[in-house]
């Protein structure tokens, strides 16, 4: 870990000033930690946001607010989430573990880095760690790699679990910006895709700092989070769905699906829902679902089988999510 | 007899079955239990010394080639750095186990991707590893780094002897029932959950380090030899040790890069490989790949065995995974070809990883096994049964004590195993295929010379004294229950002391030798003592009963104070092993069972129950034997589903340095194991009539997995690990 | 500032970068909690903060200002074992050691967000009252890893513990 000059903020506005100055905010720090012991990240100063007062769930209305500080766990605890998200509560509790999920906070997780190995290997050129550097994932062991939205220049997963699951839910993140204004971002367009930027994990702008994500109106409809994984815990996911999907009588009413280990940010394909719409299940219709998804999909070696594992892994997910069985 | 024996011939006394105090076997719990659950027990780097410094080292960014220039000036100003050393004397690997002299130096001449270089020295940690990351180093890269064994220019020796007799070629053209498969495992590491660690200080005259190391009489040479002392002026100091594995048989480069710091600079230095480190500079177990040809006639008998193997190392290691281990006496077939082909590659040196050979050879083997009794169409117990030699295949020497059939039977019904017309894909649960598999263990019994100190003193309590260590494996606990019964003592009057070179030299822990080696000089101290107070109360040993701390010669009882009459009673027994070996095929046996699920849809594959049942001699302790077999279990999972240490085939790194994404099995990936202890005495194993069981319990583990998959879902996989897009791959539309 | 750890007050004024973990194990002198892999990655240094099991070698001891810090020397001592303690030593849960300060420490919080009905990955229903399965405990207890393969006796102590409890 380099050294970094270390503050504490009190509320918004002093943690805003911090981070417009060019300090990092760290909360769980599970993730940020990590990264700077290996000195992927090299801070000059934290501000440590744990005692700004971003915690909470909170109804708006319909929506539901989750502050940014609020952990994993008091996330997937809460009973209105159990109860009216549960694909986002399963969605937490398939990722990390209790010690982690404790730390880990909303708006950290969303930021959460890829997990890629060259990234994390810092004598490896590496475009996102260090721009212009190349991809040695390209041509080299790219197992838990992209297969779709990838670009020549990166080739990197969104490791994480809940925003799959929110980007289902069609989730906003509120952001307070640098001038003291506050934005909202839909999840599904928080995160980018590498294109020729990959160094730019989502669309944060400098100074900018998460203060909640806001969920819709419950959807109702059955919640499915299944997650592929080479171990039955503690593994980040080779293929994952987070899938919101309504019947009315025999038919999909709605259908809202995301994908996590498939691209540089949780993916979500609003034709796949569209064609899902209006129909009455068939092996044929998540075959075409499939076809829809995953074309244009392309794999780097290593990680071709991810092609017919999401196929595979959405008919699945279809099969339950839209079957009489509770 | 007293204090030493050298094994020769088989010790047919059972004299431990004998003695009065009955607690050899018992499920005692370890007397370093409490310090462990409390985390009062000190590992290697846990000691409080003054004014330690902390060293953290800076390892090859290049496979191959020469450090030409390390720049000092670039980290010399950071604050708090001591110094940069990159001393001739620093060891580039690890020593191979049993060693006793220092591993290849010239750290400046890089052989593989992590190789150590040089080692920063600062006041605290977060400033030295600070700093090894700043250290600007120069190379000169050579461009012929061998890093892809399958790569055509790699140059490969065939390594030792092979066994060759009669035609195997023919046996297989001719056999009733044929297998000719190749199956691959891929590199492993130990990752014991301790980092491997050390703390140096040097007083002028003496070096001594706390050091997380598995045999202290080697370990002691090969860092005095490393750099430059004499063997007597070093100590060394394990009391715990926080997991091996193998991967501590030797000194490895963080516990030499100390010492020459705190010998030249004049005080204590603390460094912690960094858990990457261990994977990148320590120990991995190499990747094989291994052609079985099997031959049986009608019946099921095998006519032609071969097993034949690729692996690979660094230039000048003489250590070769050793896959055909179990091979050579398992099973029947006078046409057998062994040989074991080594590949010289620029990766991270290859040494012992738990079970060294059996564990990677037996799971390919029973694998093969399984696709023969497929073939042939029986029951895979039945066709393991009908093929128990006589007599050694190829050596001609009659086996000691085995009990493969009766774990093959014993496991076969704790498990409910039904055999008979097996054809997969007969049990499908929602989405998941359910099937069941087994497999035979065996491992190689090892021995090696130990010595021990046993002192009884005046008040009737006794100590223990080797430098032996427990490295989670119990040898605390057995050592007491030993001492306790041939000395009639209650285990918590015998204090076991471990860990410290400065005691008589044991066995060391590696090869499952522990036991049954340091066992038995305990065993033999114990026997002295016994001869000395018989001679105090004027009979013969055998004629003498010590129990619970009373001495009873014909009818007589006697409080061992009052035979002491104040004086402490000192012998060191002292255990070699003699020729025993060459007389008898000496293994443990076992047989594993397990049901496995495979989703039909994304190959995911989960154990569901696991039974093992084993024969290893003497059950010294039924509890840390159990355990003992339980973990080779767990490392049977990984072996077959989730473990890999992935190289990158371009720059010869580790990809996968950590333990986010080098997949050692979680609690979820472990069912309730089922342990079957198979009672059984060996005489010619030891004095103890006792055999190991620390790596038994991994040999052929990950066999009955995969024989399981294949009954489950119809999919037979040959190159391990066995992860669910492989598994996928093969599967039909679920 | 100081950090509450184990009831005691212990001042902390050092480098910022110094992690909890690190800061119990070489301030403190507390090497209970043990450093396995520095990344969160093994569980091996996981302790209670304000109550709740976290791994101290990603979270900074700075961070930590006032907070109650319970280690495995807060729950028993070697005359005085805690229920857990003392049933990992009755079923040998454990081997080398080097993981199980951190398995019970886990186990302990395990316990109460079970009590308070936290779900997990493997429960098959997010409403109602949670059940202490095996599945259920292995999931709960995969954040710990164990390398010399405890953790049937793992799951069989905690199982006793939880037993006696209720």
């Amino acid at each position: 870990m380099k050294p970094f000059e270390y503050n504490r903020a009190n509320d918004l506005d002093h943690a805003a000033r911090l981070t417009s100055d060019g300090a990092r905010p760290i909360a769980g720090g599970t993730n940020l930690l990590d990264l700077m012991k290996l000195e992927i990240e090299t801070p000059d100063a934290l501000v440590d946001i744990n005692r700004v007062p971003l915690g909470g769930i909170e109804p708006d209305g319909d929506e539901l607010r989750i502050g940014a500080l609020v952990t994993n766990s008091a996330c997937a605890a809460d009973e209105r989430i159990r109860r009216d998200y549960p694909v986002l509560a399963r969605a937490i509790l398939a990722g990390a573990t209790f010690q982690l999920r404790n730390k880990a906070t909303t708006a950290g997780n969303l930021c959460q880095r890829t997990r890629c190995y060259y990234f994390y290997n810092t004598e490896m050129p590496c475009n996102k760690r260090e721009p212009g550097s190349g991809c040695s994932a390209i041509g080299g062991f790219n197992r838990i790699h992209a297969v779709l939205g990838a670009s020549d220049a990166c080739i990197a997963t969104y490791p994480g679990d809940m925003a799959v699951a929110l980007c289902a839910l069609n989730a906003t993140v509120e952001i307070a910006t640098a001038e003291g204004h506050t934005r909202s971002v839909p999840v599904r367009a928080f995160h980018r895709l590498p294109d020729d930027a990959p160094e730019r994990d989502n669309v944060l702008e400098p100074g900018e700092v998460i203060t909640a994500v806001v969920l819709p109106a419950p959807p109702g409809g059955k919640h499915v989070y299944r997650k592929v994984r080479d171990r039955s815990s503690y593994a980040f996911a080779l293929v994952s769905i987070a899938a919101v999907v309504r019947m009315d009588g025999g038919a999909i009413a709605s259908a809202a699906l995301a994908f996590g280990g498939l691209a540089h940010k949780p993916w979500h394909d609003e034709r796949v829902d569209a064609l899902l719409v209006g129909e009455v299940p068939s092996d044929a219709l998540f075959d075409k679902a499939a076809d829809l998804l995953l074309d244009g999909a392309q794999g780097h070696g290593t990680n071709d089988f991810k092609i017919p594992m999401a196929r595979r892994t959405l008919k699945a997910v279809l099969r339950e999510v839209t079957g009489d069985a509770e | 007899m007293t204090g030493s024996l050298e094994m020769d011939r088989p010790d047919d006394r059972n004299r431990l079955d004998a003695m009065a105090q009955g607690v050899i076997g018992k499920p005692l719990d370890r007397p370093d239990g409490p310090a462990k659950v409390t985390g009062s027990a000190r590992y290697a780097a846990e000691y409080a010394v003054e004014n330690c410094a902390e060293g953290v080292l800076v390892t090859a960014t290049i496979s191959k080639g020469q450090v030409v220039a390390i720049d000092e000036a670039s980290v010399r100003d950071m604050p708090g750095v001591i110094a940069v050393i990159s001393d001739e004397r620093m060891v580039a690997r690890p020593a191979q186990g049993g060693a006793g002299e220092s591993p290849v130096r010239n750290v400046r001449q890089v052989e593989y991707w992590g190789q150590p270089i040089a080692l920063v020295v600062a006041e605290t940690f977060e400033q030295a590893r600070n700093a090894s990351k700043q250290l600007r180093i120069e190379y000169r890269s050579d461009d012929d780094a061998a890093i892809d064994q399958h790569s055509r220019d790699v140059p490969i020796e065939t390594h030792g002897e092979p066994t060759i007799q009669g035609n195997l070629d023919k046996a297989i053209s001719q056999a009733a029932y044929a297998v000719e498969v190749t199956y691959t495992t891929e590199c492993h590491n130990s990752a014991p959950m301790e980092p491997h660690a050390s703390i140096a200080q040097w007083d002028g005259t003496t070096l001594t380090v706390h050091s997380s190391l598995q045999m202290l009489k080697y370990n002691v040479k090969e860092l005095a030899d490393a750099v430059g002392l004499d063997p007597e002026d070093v100590r060394l100091l394990s009391p715990y040790v926080g997991g091996g594995f193998g991967s501590k048989l030797g000194i490895s480069p963080e516990g030499v890069a100390a010492s020459i710091a705190a010998m030249e600079l004049g005080r204590a230095v603390r460094v912690v490989l960094l858990r990457q480190q261990v994977f990148q500079c320590v120990m991995r177990r190499s990747e094989t790949t291994q052609r079985l040809r099997l031959a049986a006639d009608s019946d099921g008998r095998l006519v032609g065995f071969g097993h034949e193997a690729l692996v690979s190392n660094l230039p000048g290691e003489t250590f070769a995974e050793p896959v055909t281990q179990a091979s050579d006496f398992l099973y029947p077939g006078e046409n057998r070809t062994l040989r074991i082909d080594l590949a010289r590659l620029n990766l991270v040196t290859a040494g012992s990883v738990r079970a060294p050979g059996e564990a990677v050879g037996m799971q390919a083997l029973e694998g093969a096994m399984d696709e023969l009794a497929m073939k042939i169409g029986i029951d895979p117990v039945e066709l393991r049964l009908r093929n128990i030699p006589e007599r050694h295949p190829a050596k001609d020497i009659p086996y000691s004590s085995r009990k493969l059939a009766e774990c093959l039977k014993a496991g076969a019904e704790r498990f409910g195993w039904h055999g008979a017309r097996r054809s997969p894909c007969h049990t499908r649960e929602g989405e998941w295929w359910i099937g069941t598999g087994m497999a035979t263990a065996a491992r190689v019994h090892n021995l090696n010379e130990a010595e021990a100190r046993v002192t009884l003193y005046p008040d009737g309590t006794a100590a223990v004294a080797s430098d032996m260590t427990d490295i989670g494996t119990g040898t605390y606990t057995v050592l007491g229950q030993i001492a306790a019964e041939m000395l009639g003592l209650d285990r918590n009057d015998v204090l076991v002391r471990l860990g410290d070179s400065s005691f008589p030299p044991g066995a060391g822990s590696g090869g499952s030798w522990g036991a049954p080696s340091t066992g038995s000089a305990v065993f033999l101290a114990c026997e002295a003592i016994r001869t000395r107070l018989a001679a105090r109360l004027g009979c013969q040993e055998e004629e003498l009963t010590l129990q619970d701390g009373f001495a009873t010669v014909r009818g007589q009882t006697t409080a061992l104070s009052d035979v002491l009459k104040g004086d402490q009673i000192e012998e060191v027994g002292h255990f070699k092993a003699g020729e025993i070996s060459d007389k008898f095929s000496a293994a443990m046996y076992g047989a594993f069972f397990t049901e496995v699920a495979v989703n039909a849809y994304t190959g995911e594959a989960r154990v569901r129950r696991f039974t093992g049942a084993f024969g290893f001699g003497r059950v010294l302790n039924a509890k840390t034997a159990t355990s003992q077999c339980m973990g080779g279990m767990v490392w049977g999972i990984g072996s077959a589903l989730t473990e890999e240490e992935i190289f990158d085939k371009r720059y010869g790194h580790v990809v996968n340095p950590d333990l986010a994404e080098y997949h050692v099995p979680v609690n979820l990936d472990v069912p309730h194991l089922d342990v079957v202890l198979v009672d059984e005495r060996d005489p010619a194993a030891s004095p103890l009539q006792a055999k190991g069981v620390g790596e038994l319990g991994i040999c052929g583990a990950a066999g009955a997995i995969g024989n399981a998959i294949h009954d489950a879902c119809g999919v037979r996989l040959r190159s391990f690990p066995f992860t669910p897009d492989k598994i996928m791959a093969e599967l039909g539309d679920p | 500032m100081a950090l509450i750890i184990n009831g005691r007050e212990y001042a902390f004024e050092g480098d910022p970068r110094t992690t909890l973990l690190d800061f119990l194990r070489r301030d403190c002198d507390l090497t209970g909690t043990k450093k396995g892999c520095d990344h969160g990655q093994c569980g091996a240094c996981t302790v209670l903060v304000n109550g709740q099991r976290i791994n101290s070698c990603l979270t900074l001891a700075v961070m930590h200002d006032g907070e109650s810090v319970t280690t495995i020397e807060g729950l028993g001592t070697i005359d005085d074992l805690h229920p857990l303690q003392a049933a990992f030593v009755k079923h040998d849960g454990y081997q080398c050691g080097y993981c199980t300060p951190g398995q019970i420490c886990s186990a302990k919080a395990m316990l109460e967000e079970a009590a308070n009905n936290w779900p997990s990955f493997v429960s098959e229903n997010l409403s109602g009252e949670t059940r202490l399965t095996p599945d259920e405990i292995r999931e709960r207890m995969s954040g710990n890893l164990c390398r010399c393969g405890a953790y049937s006796n793992i799951v069989d102590a905690i199982v006793e513990v939880m037993e006696r409890e209720q």
